[in-house]
């Protein structure tokens, strides 16, 4: 049996990979992360598990080592944040295009400049077509359990891809909450053991990795990585049941709350989720329909589901954790705004970015967002479609 | 080049080749500009050139000796030719648009006849 334990998300990672015991973990420390490889050290440190835990000196060095360890044959988690993230980019790209499934631990936080080093999803989104399956969770029990399930899909052999498991970096890394932390055996029992598939280290049968794709090969081998990406989506929802049945907290591509009948909805990603909930509640006791619809699985992106999921909806607000950065909105409203572009009811959509750099969002602001989706959906009219959450100034 | 093209659904996961030493399929020698021609007459068997050549491409005979140059991997470099000891060099370069339909022989002549 599980105990409820009151840690802290980083904590929460970091006992994730205690009960996997992976034979390699490579890091280099950046806030708000720095935590994961701490604990791990000390873990190892104490005896509770055998990880060759290499420090490394950058991220660069880190997912490189991830890389080469992974292309030896083991099984290799790592942690991140941030500018730590960026600075592991061309080695992302490796790490996807060379099938191993890694999987590493990223809590979410803005990039520089101006120097900040609280959470938003810069990193993540930035990141988001470096091949990587890319899963965010709302708290510290969906860390835990994201980087547990993790493993499962990016190991499976129709996937073989790198996954992360994403959280908002301070509002879930460094918060105290309660969640459940499995017992050890059930989690190793749950990941299994894994077989990789050109291990470097069998020497019985040599095997090349990393070699050179000519412009007449190299094409065939990205569409042979993403159709391993795409077979990741059916895999989550597998794996999801499954965890489901092992630990009795199921999971799919998504988190419909309150969605059958929901006319006024919003769209998000993590912790602020958990905010949206809150108001949610308090709507549906005044009879407004409010529903939340939240993005666990970001990569591959699972458009088709989540435009069904919004069938119901009026008007649509997309939050996003991140600058549009000179797009039509946030990487999350152009993702829903496409999906919906080929449904039957095409919602007004409108975008918000919000919580940039650590801002706080509060009940008060998410309010504000649902009182602006029931103007659209009675005039039917749009008068902004790009929006902020609580910034000083009116913008556009 | 002589390797089969396969589809996307047909290539090996990840980019990984299983069969070590494939790069030998892969003909090079189709990059050249130039390419060095050889005069075994003044050759004295020194062997640099074998040792320098960034591609395995000097041929070596049962004997251990220089026995001319594998065109179909040589991506002409010129090392073996910076390399050549000898005066006058017993390697030198020349356009492969000139070289094109003659015969190694015609082409040595050609080339260190002047």
């Amino acid at each position: 049996m599980g105990k409820k334990v009151a840690l802290t998300g980083n904590e929460a990672a970091a006992h994730a990979i205690r009960q996997i015991n992976p034979d390699v973990v490579a890091a280099f420390p950046i806030t708000p992360s720095t935590p994961i490889p701490q604990n791990v050290a000390q873990f190892i440190a104490d005896g509770e598990m055998d990880t060759e835990l290499v420090t490394v000196e950058s991220e660069h060095s880190a997912m490189s080592a991830c890389v080469g360890a992974a292309a030896a044959g083991g099984r290799v988690m790592t942690a991140t944040s941030a500018n730590g993230y960026a600075l592991m980019w061309e080695i992302l790209y490796i790490a996807s295009g060379s099938r191993l499934p890694i999987v590493m631990a990223v809590a979410a936080r803005a990039l520089s400049a101006p120097l900040n080093i609280h959470g938003d999803h810069s990193d993540i989104m930035g990141g988001r077509d470096t091949g990587w399956i890319q899963l965010i969770a709302e708290n510290s029990q969906e860390t835990y359990d994201n980087l547990i399930q993790a493993i499962k899909i990016a190991e499976n052999k129709d996937v073989m891809t790198p996954a992360l498991g994403a959280f908002d970096g301070f509002n879930i890394s460094h918060a105290i909450e309660i969640w459940e932390l499995e017992d050890d055996n059930k989690v190793k029992e749950f990941v299994g053991e894994y077989t990789p598939l050109y291990p470097l280290l069998n020497t019985k049968e040599p095997v090349t990795h990393g070699a050179w794709a000519p412009p007449d090969w190299y094409f065939e081998h990205k569409m042979n990585q993403l159709e391993g990406l795409l077979n990741a989506k059916d895999v989550v929802v597998k794996v999801g049941k499954e965890f489901g049945s092992a630990f009795g907290r199921e999971y799919g591509l998504y988190e419909a709350y309150k969605m059958d009948d929901a006319e006024y909805v919003i769209v998000a990603m993590g912790s602020v989720c958990g905010t949206t909930k809150d108001v949610v509640d308090s709507l549906r006791e005044n009879g407004v329909k409010a529903g939340l619809l939240k993005i666990r699985l970001f990569r591959p992106f699972p458009y088709k589901e989540l435009a069904d999921a919004l069938s119901s909806a009026k008007a649509v607000a997309v939050l996003d954790r991140v600058s549009p950065a000179g797009a039509q909105g946030g990487a999350l409203f152009t993702e829903i705004r496409s999906a919906l572009y080929d449904a039957n009811s095409r919602p007004p959509v409108i975008n918000y970015t919000y919580g940039l750099g650590g801002r706080d969002t509060q009940p008060q602001h998410i309010n504000s967002v649902y009182d602006k989706l029931k103007t659209i959906a009675e005039t039917g009219k749009v008068d902004k479609q790009f929006d902020c959450l609580n910034l000083r100034g009116t913008w556009g | 080049m002589s390797e089969k093209l396969l589809n996307w659904d047909e290539v090996l996961i990840g980019g990984a080749i299983k069969d070590p030493g494939n790069s030998k399929s892969y003909e090079t020698g189709s990059w050249r500009v130039e390419r060095p021609v050889w005069n075994p007459e003044s050759c004295i068997q020194c062997m640099f050139c074998w040792v320098y050549c960034p591609d395995s491409s000097i041929l070596v005979d049962e004997n251990g000796k220089m026995s001319g140059i594998d065109y179909d991997h040589c991506k002409g470099c010129g090392i073996c030719v910076e390399q050549c000891p000898t005066k006058p060099k017993s390697l030198a370069m020349l356009l492969e648009a000139d070289a094109k339909g003659k015969s190694e022989e015609d082409l040595r002549k050609e080339v260190f006849s002047k």
